[in-house]
């Protein structure tokens, strides 16, 4: 078998913060033991949620090779990322490309669309002739469904979210990449609009067997387009597995509170009245605790275990794995295994 | 106006012709345009729209907080009778926060990383007229109304987690009991669980102090479960106004049926109902009714008449398919 197209092993990455005006210095742990592995084989869409501050974003950074794990390892086709050897680095900034939340910020507003989609082909030497290149555009525009005639010769303000977005996917698509990383691609836009985002989305993962890492803080529409999910809290992962089992029946106690508490486009469920007590609030930003379950102190089940020490991925009944004392009798998930749940078994209809 | 059940309230703000203009080098775009809304005293509204409608500029614009390029170009808001638009400068600094305020997106970021979190309360108090030093204790109560200890007065920013900070940022915004709270998408960045804790803080606070909170944001989830009466705004203008319920269960302007439509649920996968066709440009907005050129129901008349926000039972839609009358016709939302 060949080696994965992507693969994240143990990743780990610790900022630590200047101390001047607080006094002594602290460190934050962005992101705790992370493993996760894209085959070049059968494509895969994958969900990372969490909430802001989650490690979401510094996951995303450290796959596309944009700053260096603490410890733990990226590796392309085999390779680690940090000291490739330059045609292995070409290969894998093609192959590999990110979509971010804001398309607005990344253009520079004087250049046309023309500009933002032939720069890549140019850099990376795609076409031989201009006619080629114009094709190469045209053709990628219309993959996300955008008109070339109405798009070409505009720009970025002359264009809507929803439009912006889709021109960052139809430029990602030019180089033919089999992995998107996806950084909150629509939580900034309307219903209707994230919609037209994520199907486009959906259809070049059916259609074109490009792999994606969806990140998101939204279960809905994580539901909606991926096989499967891997839940964050604060840094580590606490859940992963297939998406329809983890939302329909949540193992871990963060995510049961998680589901339950998403609020239903449906008025009159009582969603405010619910739950009512207040969290006071401890002290301590968003980094991993040092010992012991991270969730200890909101669960309801924390035991003097889940405080001492951190658990591990258990395997859980419904096939995922959670990492929580509750599934203790069950074995450990290692790596590998975590590697093997998110393997996409040709599902990809749904 | 808004039928029987809210004939009874008190009417708390009343927008009447409201209207923002961008300059820009190709024009003038007209972000909002034309908007007539009353909020009640105490009661809960959401604003939904499309991305670029105009509900950020509608907020702003209240607040009289529109920069350069942008002004406003027309209308009234009475704050409980009083024009704030006619205010002065420094009549404007002091409503603001005693009679209407915010809490922006994002406003979490908006904390001063190297302020204890009582001090930028103490000195948010002071910068909008609050003459006097902050009574010992305020501090402490206000933390603890929105369900923070008061020892989170000494901590600075860092030392708070989001939905610690998001507190913070609504301690800062009641702390001078205004009459009207601006949300806009409050909690975006914030978990469900935490989030819940946070609007369940917003409604008993809005509850116990009679204010009336206005909730911008695209989560339609959260509006469902937040809001009592809801807006809808398209390229600048509102075109609909209703109850929640009716929003969700019979919306009548086709723009609202489609967003509503659009809405994900944990029903179906790999499903996706986005509206066809492109965003309006403020530079070129098309004639008649601003949502022709993608209304699946649209009358040959609705590329020349431009439908106004008219009144059925109660419920304020802006759609030719209500049947068409002059402007005046219409009863404000
Ligand atoms: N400084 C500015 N100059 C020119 N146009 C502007 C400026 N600020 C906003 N606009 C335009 O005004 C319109 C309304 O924008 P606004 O931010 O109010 O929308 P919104 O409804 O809040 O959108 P979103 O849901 O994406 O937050 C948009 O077309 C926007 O491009
Ligand atoms: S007025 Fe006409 S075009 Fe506009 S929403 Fe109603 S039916 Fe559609
Ligand atoms: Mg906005």
């Amino acid at each position: 078998m060949p080696p994965p197209l992507l693969e994240a092993r143990h990743l780990r990455k610790v900022f630590s913060s200047g101390g001047e005006p607080f006094g002594a210095g602290s460190e934050t742990v962005a992101t705790e033991d992370f493993s996760i592995s894209i085959s070049a084989e059968s494509p895969s869409f994958t969900t990372v949620a969490g909430e802001s501050g989650s490690g979401k974003t510094t996951i995303a950074r450290l796959l596309l090779g944009l700053m260096a794990p603490t410890s733990g390892q990226v590796l392309f086709r085999g390779s680690d990322v940090q000291g490739m050897r330059p045609t292995e680095r070409r290969a894998y900034r093609r192959e590999v490309q990110a979509i971010f939340q804001d398309p607005f910020e990344v253009y520079n507003p004087f250049y046309k669309v023309d500009h933002i989609l032939t720069t890549p082909i140019r850099k990376f030497g795609l076409a031989r002739s201009k006619g080629e290149m114009g094709e190469m555009v045209a053709k990628a525009l219309e993959a996300v469904g955008l008109r070339p005639d109405e798009t070409l010769g505009r720009y970025p303000h002359q264009l809507s979210g929803g439009q912006r977005q889709r021109i960052t996917v139809a430029r990602a698509l030019l180089l033919q990449p089999k992995l998107i990383i996806a950084d909150e691609p629509v939580s900034m836009v309307d219903a209707s609009l994230r919609a037209t985002i994520l199907e486009t989305l959906h259809r070049l993962y059916r259609e074109f067997a490009i792999s994606f890492i969806y990140i998101t803080h939204d279960l809905t529409t994580a539901y909606q387009v991926t096989d499967n999910i891997v839940i964050l809290y604060r840094g580590a992962v606490v859940e992963a597995g297939d998406v329809e089992r983890v939302i329909d029946k949540p193992m871990h106690p963060y995510t049961q509170e998680l589901v339950e508490a998403i609020p239903t486009p449906v008025p009159g469920r009582g969603w405010l009245a619910e739950n009512e007590e207040v969290e006071m609030g401890g002290a301590g930003g968003g980094g991993v605790e040092s010992r012991g379950c991270a969730y200890a102190p909101r669960c309801a089940h924390a035991a003097d275990r889940c405080r001492a020490q951190t658990p591990p991925l258990y395997r859980t009944d419904a096939g995922g794995a959670a990492a929580c004392y509750l599934y203790g009798e069950n074995a450990v998930v290692g790596a590998r295994e975590f590697a093997a749940l998110l393997v996409t078994d040709g599902r990809g209809e749904c | 106006m808004g039928g029987p059940a809210t004939d009874m309230r008190q009417k708390l703000l009343e927008i009447r012709g409201l209207e923002v203009e961008f300059q820009t080098r190709r024009g003038i775009a007209r972000a909002v345009n034309c908007i007539d809304l009353t909020l009640y005293a105490g009661e809960r509204f959401g604003l939904v729209g499309e991305s670029g409608s105009g509900k950020t500029t509608m907020i702003l614009a209240l607040l009289r907080m529109i920069r350069e390029p942008g002004r406003i170009s027309g209308g009234q808001v009475l704050l409980d009778g009083v024009d704030l638009l006619k205010l002065s400068d420094e009549e404007m600094r002091k409503t603001r926060l005693a009679g209407l305020a915010m809490v922006p997106q994002g406003a979490m970021n908006s904390l001063n990383p190297v302020m204890r979190v009582g001090d930028q309360i103490r000195l948010s108090m002071s910068e909008h007229g609050q003459r006097r030093p902050a009574e010992a204790g305020r501090i402490e109560e206000l933390l603890q109304m929105v369900g923070l200890r008061p020892q989170v007065a000494e901590l600075y920013p860092h030392e708070l987690s989001g939905g610690m900070k998001q507190r913070a940022c609504i301690a800062i915004a009641i702390s001078l009991r205004p009459r009207l709270i601006l949300a806009d998408e409050p909690t975006s960045a914030l978990d469900v669980v935490v989030q819940r804790h946070i609007m369940q803080t917003l409604r008993s606070l809005g509850e116990s102090m009679d204010a009336t909170v206005l909730l911008v944001g695209h989560d339609m989830g959260l509006m469902a479960q937040f809001t009592q009466r809801m807006g809808i705004m398209y390229g600048g203008k509102l075109v609909e106004v209703g109850t929640v319920e009716e929003i969700f269960s019979s919306p009548k302007h086709p723009y609202t049926q489609l967003l509503i439509a659009s809405i994900p649920s944990f029903k179906s996968r790999g499903e996706f109902k986005g509206i066809p066709g492109v965003a309006l440009s403020l530079l070129n907005p098309p004639t008649g009714c601003l949502f022709h050129p993608r209304c699946p129901q649209a009358l040959d008349e609705c590329a020349s008449v431009d439908p106004s926000l008219k009144e059925l039972d109660g419920h304020h839609t802006a759609c030719l398919l209500y049947g068409r009358e002059g402007t005046h016709a219409a009863t404000p939302a």
